[in-house]
């Protein structure tokens, strides 16, 4: 197990660049997990550190080790592919034992392993059957397993949660977490869904358009979103631009009161210093977090509530305000005011994310 | 499938097979059995068993093994990279690997001779080097000359039926495959190979058929003391007469094919993996890297030059004269000069040609879709029976179904022997299997999830189908229709023993050109046969088209 | 999948049913009476039909006049080959399909007449005809064209610096002519046939230089043996193909003695000399006979056919069209073939009846000596 280093690594298919300027370095035995709309290169990037594809510019690098002309097979890395691409005509044993095989194991070794392996997975005993036959849940269980044999250096996988139903979505990523932590194992994790990548991964990087938009923890890209396109593509609803200046936030829903965001605001990415006006303004993107607004009198802000929608735990209240995008905010208990009333709204300061420029 | 439906789908091409196949061969068979109203067991015992009736068998069986192992070997790597690759005039290579099906054999043993024989472009290099002196390389005359033009001529069967297979594998299981650790001939043979053999198989069995049943192209190529079966047969039925020794060889050559059909036929379910295919677009893409580059390159130059080369012969000796090159062959194709009436205008063979290919196709493709149904989506021994009758014109002579049509349809309604009709009846016989080989290996291999999938969804059986297997049949459909429609262009089947009305297609031409001595006539048959080469090659571009836009390999 | 819900099915069937029925002349025609043999004629004949071999080919305004002249258009058939055309002809003996059959030479002629496959018929100019022709006493066949199959010689190798012209069949044995020669396998190649039956004709079975003796000599020559004339006289013979420079390389080819005037009437502008010549006393005579098939429908419209056959206008023109000559004395010759006509007045001729006799054990023992 060691280090994977990528410096400058891009792609292009004919004039397309699919990705640039990628730098990357993944710990030993850290889960990362890439997320980002689809067209954003993680497929790419994956099959990059797979070996299955060339990369057009860059390198890469695995426990100090060049790896440009190392063919795949040699790599030592796993790969679970989306559509999991079960070998149809051998059945689960035989897709499960298939890399040992290849390792030229001795049959006894490769059965003990595969039975150890279901187990892990949860498909004890399934050794038999065909892999026709198994449902969608059985089959990522078997990709799984088989990827996971041979012991791999680095494990990666391909949207694994794409073709499951929602309930299952919610339960695997937990339990794959499981066993990456039993395992100690390298997992690098690609998905478009960002709930599944913050459940299973230590660390998230983010790609748009083939490079990387943003990179880090859970907790900081939730906390402090470092682009406004990490802020809609995390799911923030509440987004617009917003002006700062003399100890306020100038926003389409009214003025804030805020302290000096550069105090409070964390720089992300390329354009920290980017957008401080000659006469001390700054031009930020400003989220509002759906509970950091509430119902109080004399609130900043003022508008009418369009809908309201019941979430279990607490109601989803939409409020349309002049000039300006909707408003979304999470309400626990009474009072509920009703759909058509005016509502005056307050702005708690913490639940309040500026994003320069 | 219920086995209502399979009854259903089944009888045309049954009613097809019994009157113009089963019947006429029996009738002659018949004949050549029953000379005097009794079977005569020892004779054909007798017959069986003379020295000559063995080496015959034997030499027949191996040039028919040799010649499909070499076309395997020469058309897998092809297949595999129109497969997967995505190159400038891929569309127009793959049309021109089924050029040479279409042409006569007459013409492909001039192209081979002048590139093999004592005046190839290779000893006039080695005169040219080493003087008066300098050995002679030759190969005409050889069975190597014979076996290079079978692959010639049957590249193609492989390349595409091969290829349209593996077009519809998902790479990612290969992908996989590596990724565990298979080196990429570990990740083709462990997993590539068990789901592309039943297409391999149906490509072997096909090129094996043809070239067993070999008749031209052995007589121009191989030395005068070569003989084949068919060979054999057709000396006994058409020069000598005599019915009860043809009928002897053709019972072996019949019931030998037969048996080797239902064992293949065996073989071909055993072997389908379900699950293989998916309709999803396939990931044909341009090589990348120079490893990818090589193997593209040098395969295309490989098969580049095997087709290419002869062709190019017959291009070049069509616009070759005594004052250097010139159009002068193709003028007077054209022109309506004082000369035999023997002669046809090139209109009119491309006309009558293209009207034939047309009811071959509507005819073959019809009926070998259905019997292609029946044969994809049944089990049991009575498709692989089906199977194995629909691939029986293929390897049976084509003199003895040519003078089985004369004494089996010899009373109305049924009394074809002066019609037009029987010529695309004829050249259906042969392009029927084809549709057959195209269709049924790619239907056993739809993953039936995928119709559970949509049946889950809504759809009704005719919109699964509609949904899911439709566009895959039909693609390999099409792949069968353009082999149907080069069959008939290329004369093949028992027309040659066909009395036909004044109907002549460009073969018939270029037989009449070469037929006659004269100044220019080996010219103007190079031309007619460019013309059908281009023909031929047009006419599949264009089948190919109704595949609909978008970027489907095959 | 019933009928009910695939309608694409049930149109499919109807519409294959529907081409079938379309396209079959059977359908489109007016019913016809069921033939019977030698019934008298049809009600209402809609054409006469003359089988022929891929070679048999007249002018369109020749072929034409006879429906001037009968009310009736003529059907061509054509069957590629020969012997099988023949052969199907006696096959279909109890049911023809055609009324004449055209291009039936002395070498298939006595299995034809035995077969009685032909109706008699003396046709009204038989006498016009030359007797040495006549080969079937009971007339019932007509003769119709003959033509020699000679030792035909590319000028450019022979004559002042190059080989030495040969004059016999024997000279071929020569070492001179090591390598020079083609021939075609007589078992598959009526040219073919006709060689060896000069040659037997010639030497004979039996003597001090049979045959056999002939053959084993060629051998030992270097004889080259091709399945067909195509192959022969295009790919192998030095003055087949036009001089592209990529025509074989043997000077001497069996082939027929219209080709020196074929060479001059195809070509233009026509020389004076043309570039092949024959060796006469190699030539084996093949004549071919046409006849009026017994249990035809029509049977008068068959016999105008026949002697429509033997008639000037038609006879003289065969030569341009067939290359082969006419067998009406009468009938005028094109002028390149009057000009350049080598062919011997007394060539090698075989009776009909000894060739079916021993054909069969001819073509093995040339099989055994020449090609084993």
């Amino acid at each position: 197990m060691g280090v994977l280093e990528l410096s400058g690594v891009g792609v292009r298919y004919g004039a397309r660049e699919a990705l640039s300027g990628i730098d990357l370095v993944v710990p030993e035995g850290q889960v990362l997990s890439l997320l980002g709309p689809s067209g954003g290169g993680k497929t790419s990037l994956l099959r990059v550190i797979a070996g299955l594809e060339p990369a057009s510019a860059g390198t890469l690098r695995f426990d100090g080790r060049e790896l440009t002309d190392v063919p795949p097979h040699e790599r030592g890395f796993g790969l679970m592919f989306q559509d999991y691409a079960l070998f149809p005509h051998l059945d689960v044993a035989g897709n499960v034992g298939f890399g040992l095989r290849m390792a030229a194991w001795p049959a006894h070794r490769v059965r003990a392993r595969v039975a150890e392996m279901l187990e892990l997975v949860g498909l004890p005993g399934a050794e038999a059957r065909s892999v026709g036959r198994l449902s969608g849940g059985e089959q990522q269980r078997v990709a799984l397993a088989r990827a996971l044999a041979p012991s791999p250096r680095l494990l990666m996988l391909d949207e694994p949660m794409g073709s499951l139903d929602r309930a299952l979505r919610e339960r695997l990523p937990l339990e794959l977490r499981g066993i990456f932590e039993r395992l100690g194992i390298t997992v690098v994790y690609v998905t478009h869904d960002q709930e599944e990548a913050f459940s299973v991964a230590d660390r998230t990087v983010i790609l748009r358009g083939g490079r990387v938009e943003a990179d880090g923890t859970p907790e900081m890209l939730w906390g402090q979103p470092p682009t406004e396109f990490v802020a809609r593509f995390l799911g923030f609803r509440n987004v617009a631009p917003g002006v700062w200046q003399e100890a306020g936030i100038d926003t389409p829903w009214g003025r804030l009161s805020m302290a000096d965001p550069r105090g409070t605001a964390e720089p992300a990415g390329d354009d920290a210093a980017a957008s401080v006006t000659t006469e001390g303004r700054i031009e930020l993107t400003v989220v509002l977090r759906p509970e950091a607004l509430s119902v109080a009198a004399g609130g900043p802000i003022s508008g009418m509530v369009t809908a309201r929608r019941f979430r279990g735990d607490h109601v989803l209240i939409t409020v349309a305000v002049a000039d300006a995008p909707d408003l979304e905010l999470e309400l626990r208990g009474a009072p509920l005011p009703a759909v058509g009333d005016a509502v005056s709204l307050a702005v708690d300061p913490r639940g309040v994310i500026l994003i320069p420029g | 499938m219920s086995r209502r439906a399979a009854l259903l789908l089944a009888a045309p091409p049954i009613v097809f097979l019994a009157v113009f196949f089963a019947w006429p061969v029996a009738s002659i068979l018949a004949a050549g059995l029953f000379p005097n109203g009794q079977l005569d067991v020892r004779g054909l015992v007798a017959t069986w068993t003379q020295p000559w009736a063995l080496r015959t068998v034997a030499f027949t069986l191996a040039l028919a093994i040799g010649s499909t192992l070499l076309t395997l070997a020469a058309g897998m790597p092809a297949a595999w990279v129109f497969a997967r690759f995505e190159f400038r005039g891929r569309r127009l290579l793959r049309a021109l690997s089924i050029v040479p099906f279409v042409l006569p054999t007459v013409v492909v043993g001039a192209a081979f001779l002048a590139l093999l024989g004592p005046r190839s472009p290779v000893n006039a290099a080695l005169a040219g080097l080493l003087g008066p002196s300098a050995p002679v390389l030759r190969l005409d005359g050889t069975i190597w000359a014979v076996l290079l033009a079978n692959v010639f001529y049957n590249v193609a069967v492989v390349l595409r039926l091969v290829g349209g297979l593996w077009s519809h594998l998902d790479p990612r299981t290969e992908e996989a495959a590596r990724m565990l650790g298979a080196s990429p001939w570990r990740a083709f043979r462990e997993v590539t190979w068990p789901l592309l053999r039943p297409a391999v198989m149906s490509a072997a069995s096909i090129v094996f058929l043809f070239t067993v049943t070999s008749f031209g192209i052995v007589l121009v190529l191989g030395g005068p003391g070569q003989s084949t079966l068919e060979v054999e047969i057709y000396r006994q039925t058409a020069v000598l007469l005599d019915l009860p020794a043809a009928a002897a060889l053709s019972v072996l050559q019949i019931g030998g094919i037969f048996t080797l059909l239902l064992l293949y036929a065996r073989s071909q379910e055993r072997l389908a993996v379900e699950g293989a295919l998916r309709p999803a677009a396939e990931m044909a893409r341009p090589p990348r890297t120079r490893r990818e580059r090589l193997a593209v390159g040098g395969t295309l130059l490989g098969l580049g030059l095997l087709i290419g080369l002869p062709l190019l012969v017959l291009v070049e000796r069509s616009f070759a004269g005594i004052g250097g090159y010139s159009l002068d062959a193709y003028r007077s194709l054209f022109s309506v000069s004082a000369r035999s009436a023997l002669f046809v205008p090139p209109a009119r063979a491309i006309a009558d040609s293209l009207v034939f290919a047309t009811a071959t196709l509507l005819i073959a493709g019809c009926l070998g879709l259905l019997a292609a149904l029946v044969i994809g989506y049944r089990r049991g021994w009575l498709p692989r029976t089906f199977d194995a009758v629909v691939m029986l014109p293929l390897g049976t002579s084509a003199v003895t179904i040519g003078f089985g049509f004369i004494i089996a349809l010899d009373q109305p309604p049924l009394d074809l022997r002066t019609s037009v009709l029987l010529i695309p009846i004829a050249h259906a016989l042969i392009a029927l299997p084809f549709v057959v080989r195209a269709v049924a290996p790619v239907i056993r291999a739809i993953d039936p999830r995928l119709r559970e999938a949509a049946a889950v969804l809504g759809a009704s059986p005719s919109r699964v189908w509609r949904a899911i297997d439709g566009p895959i049949v039909a693609r390999a459909a099409l792949v069968g229709a353009g082999f149907a429609f080069a069959v008939s262009l290329g004369e093949f089947g028992a027309t040659l023993f066909i009395a036909r009305p004044d109907t002549p297609t460009v073969p018939v031409a270029i037989y009449r050109l070469l037929n006659l001595p004269g100044g220019t006539n080996f010219s103007q048959a190079m031309a007619m046969s460019t013309i059908l080469m281009v023909m031929t090659a047009a006419s599949v571009l264009l089948i190919e088209r109704f595949r609909g836009s978008g970027p489907q390999p095959f | 999948m019933s009928p009910r819900r695939h309608p694409a099915v049930v149109a499919l069937l109807l519409a294959t049913s529907a081409v079938v029925l379309h396209l079959s002349p059977t359908f489109a025609q007016s019913p016809a009476a069921p033939p019977q043999p030698s019934s008298p004629q049809r009600a209402n004949p809609t054409e006469v039909t003359l089988l022929a071999t891929d070679s048999f080919a007249l002018s369109d305004d020749i072929l034409a006049s006879f429906q001037a002249q009968h009310g009736v258009p003529i059907q061509v058939l054509r069957v590629g080959d020969a012997g099988a055309m023949v052969n199907q002809a006696i096959l279909s003996k109890e049911h023809p399909f055609a009324d004449v059959l055209y291009g039936v030479d002395n070498t298939f002629l006595s299995r034809a007449l035995d077969a009685g496959i032909f109706e008699p018929y003396a046709v009204t100019d038989l006498e016009a005809l030359p007797p040495a022709l006549r080969l079937d006493p009971q007339d019932r066949v007509t003769p119709v064209d003959y033509g020699d199959v000679c030792l035909v010689l590319d000028l450019k190798a022979f004559g002042s610096g190059g080989l030495p012209t040969p004059t016999s069949l024997r000279d071929l044995t020569l070492p001179v002519y090591k390598g020079k020669l083609v021939v075609e396998n007589p078992a598959t190649s009526s040219p073919g046939l006709a060689f060896l039956l000069a040659s037997i004709e010639q030497f004979g079975e039996t003597g001090s230089y049979t045959w056999h003796d002939y053959w084993r000599d060629l051998r030992a020559n270097d004889v080259a043996v091709t399945a067909g004339w195509d192959d022969a006289y295009y790919s192998t013979f030095s003055g087949g193909s036009d001089s592209s420079g990529a025509a074989g390389d043997r000077p001497i080819v069996v082939s027929y003695a219209t080709d020196p005037a074929a060479a001059v009437y195809a070509a233009s502008p026509a020389p004076d000399v043309s570039p092949l010549g024959i060796v006469p006393s190699s030539c084996f005579r093949q004549v071919e006979f046409a006849g009026v098939l017994a249990g035809t429908d029509d049977a008068a419209l068959a016999r105008a056919l026949l002697d429509f056959l033997v008639s000037q206008p038609v006879q003289e023109d065969i030569p341009p069209n067939m290359y082969v000559l006419p067998a009406l004395p009468a009938a005028r010759l094109p002028d390149a073939f009057a000009r350049f006509n080598e062919a011997p007045a007394q060539p090698l001729t075989m009776q009909p009846a000894l060739i079916g006799a021993n054909r069969e054990r001819w073509l093995a023992e040339w099989t055994d000596l020449v090609l084993h």
